[in-house]
């Protein structure tokens, strides 16, 4: 049977060129980058090296870069990290009502500690409107943590208008660029952000592997304690395979990037207006048009999003769902209603996000199993049918 | 994810026995609503006092479509009697089992078996006689 992988945004598959790259520094170049021997400045140099590529793609400083575990660590060391440093300054964060949980799970913790979380909302479309930034701060405020790019919609934010009214206040502006990075231009003094999160694993990268951005001047208190690695800032003996490797994937993607935009761009307005021509009762989630080259997200009325990914994966197509059957809450997208959907229609929800492999060949194949399963699952739903 | 499912549950979402709607049933029954994902619907035809037909339609998860096609087999040829002791616990165990969330799913199987007795003695213009 064919196997079909689109998931991307879940994760990548490591580019075959970048995990060249990095797997010298498994067996042969195994130096650990803190040892004053040959072996230690091998390691020492491609630790440096890759950081050297990281900030050039950013346009940061190389002493701007962070290396961590992955986005998770990254998003955790921003907000814990500033917050620590600020919090006799004040104790008030603004985060928005569709971020990761890399970001609401730390922001509930300091809600238990004390700090006052502000979580905007977003309009139909997902987006952030900067006047609801402006409105939310306060002079306690010390940090603005608004994501590049969200996860499940694609919807892209306007970031550099919300740091232009930041920026006036004096207050730190933390963006999560997980989804992005790789994918779309990414240039930090663009943007006009002091820290920022990327992941290895979302770009072609190796797993477990990740950085943050903190701007020079930053206040942020370290965040593992320990050794001097990473100027003192994240004690642990450096995954320099890990490092590698994703700093190659990082260079691969930023030469293939304008390319890669507009082919994925084709083909997911391809999947889109195929969608919409061959089903019925359908809601496309995220912006129509200022959403990631890579991103669909649909909700199928009168079904539910497990049934539909299921069925997808007996044909040997791999999507994801937000829906409520694959968490333990039974709770639908948060941010499907945090953009206002019903309930009911945010079950049955479904994204597919394209990648480097996809081809033409893969998303006519969607198109024509997914109308044949959604007519399936309705045809066995006691909704469907009500309707005239 | 399908791993988490057990054979028998992914045999009967991807082929489930009974879906559709019974011509003239003698009694439905309903369970869930849509704004938790799943809706179950459970029609019975019954002669002599066995259910001698099922259907169902269901909105929901595999564990909502399988527990909805097991419970419309394991109803069909008995006694209201008997039909009515099938509890969520017997469909799980003819399922092969079902991942902790999905209980519910079964659950809401046997409301629907509840709700569509209940529907029958309504019609008969008689109490449940098995009503808690």
């Amino acid at each position: 049977m064919k196997k079909i992988y689109l998931d991307y945004a879940a994760t990548t598959p490591t580019d075959p060129e970048a995990l060249k790259v990095m797997l010298p520094y498994f067996c042969d170049k195994f130096g650990n980058a803190s040892s004053v021997h040959c072996f230690g400045q091998e390691a020492k140099r491609a630790l440096e090296e890759s950081r050297l590529k990281i900030a050039l793609s950013l346009g940061a400083d190389t002493s701007e870069i962070i290396f961590t575990s992955g986005g998770t660590e990254s998003n955790n060391f921003a907000l814990f990290g500033v917050a620590d440093a600020l919090v006799n300054k004040g104790n008030h964060i603004i985060i928005s009502s569709i971020e990761h949980h890399a970001i609401t799970e730390p922001a509930k913790f300091l809600e238990k500690k004390g700090f006052n979380i502000t979580r905007l909302r977003v309009d139909r479309y997902g987006v952030v409107d900067p006047l609801d930034v402006k409105k939310a701060i306060t002079d306690r405020t010390i940090l603005v943590s608004i994501m590049q790019a969200n996860n499940e919609i694609g919807t892209l934010q306007p970031i550099k208008e919300i740091s232009k009214i930041i920026k006036e206040k004096n207050i730190y502006f933390h963006t999560d660029a997980v989804q992005s990075v790789g994918h779309i231009p990414v240039n930090v003094a663009d943007l006009g952000v002091d820290l920022l999160s990327l992941s290895g694993h979302k770009f072609y990268g190796p797993k477990g592997v990740g950085a943050l951005y903190v701007k020079h001047g930053t206040k942020i208190t370290r965040f593992l304690h320990g050794g001097d690695q990473e100027r003192m800032r994240r004690a642990s003996t450096e995954n320099i395979a890990g490092v590698v490797g994703m700093a190659s994937a990082l260079e691969i993607c930023q030469a293939k990037m304008k390319e890669e935009m507009k082919l994925q761009a084709e083909l997911r307005d391809k999947l889109i207006k195929g969608i919409i021509e061959k089903i019925d009762d359908i809601i496309l989630n995220g912006h129509p048009t200022n959403r990631l080259a890579n991103n669909i997200n649909f909700s199928f009325k009168y079904i539910e999003g497990e049934s539909i990914l299921l069925n997808l994966d007996l044909e040997g197509i791999a999507a994801s769902t937000g829906s409520a059957c694959t968490s333990d809450s039974l709770e639908p997208s948060s941010v499907l209603l945090a953009v206002g959907q019903a309930q009911e229609d945010a079950h049955g929800s479904i994204r597919f996000s394209l990648g480097r492999w996809t081809s033409e060949a893969e998303i006519d194949y969607v198109l024509e199993k997914l109308p044949k399963i959604v007519a399936k699952l309705r045809a066995m739903s006691p909704i469907y049918n009500k309707k005239g | 994810m399908g791993e988490s499912y057990s054979d028998k549950v992914m045999e009967h979402f991807t082929n489930p026995r009974n879906v559709g709607e019974l011509d003239k049933p003698d009694c439905q029954g309903k369970a869930g609503n849509p704004v938790c994902g799943d809706v179950l619907q459970l029609q019975l035809k019954i002669e002599n006092n066995i259910v001698v037909d099922a259907k169902f339609k269901t909105l929901g998860c595999a564990a909502a479509i399988a527990t909805s096609s097991m419970v419309t087999e394991m109803v069909k040829g008995k006694t209201i009697e008997e039909a009515i002791k099938i509890t969520n616990q017997a469909v799980t165990e003819a399922l092969g089992g079902l991942p902790a969330v999905k209980r519910h799913c079964s659950v809401l199987a046997e409301e629907a078996l509840h709700s569509a007795f209940d529907d029958y003695y309504k019609k008969q213009g008689k109490p449940n006689p098995f009503k808690k």
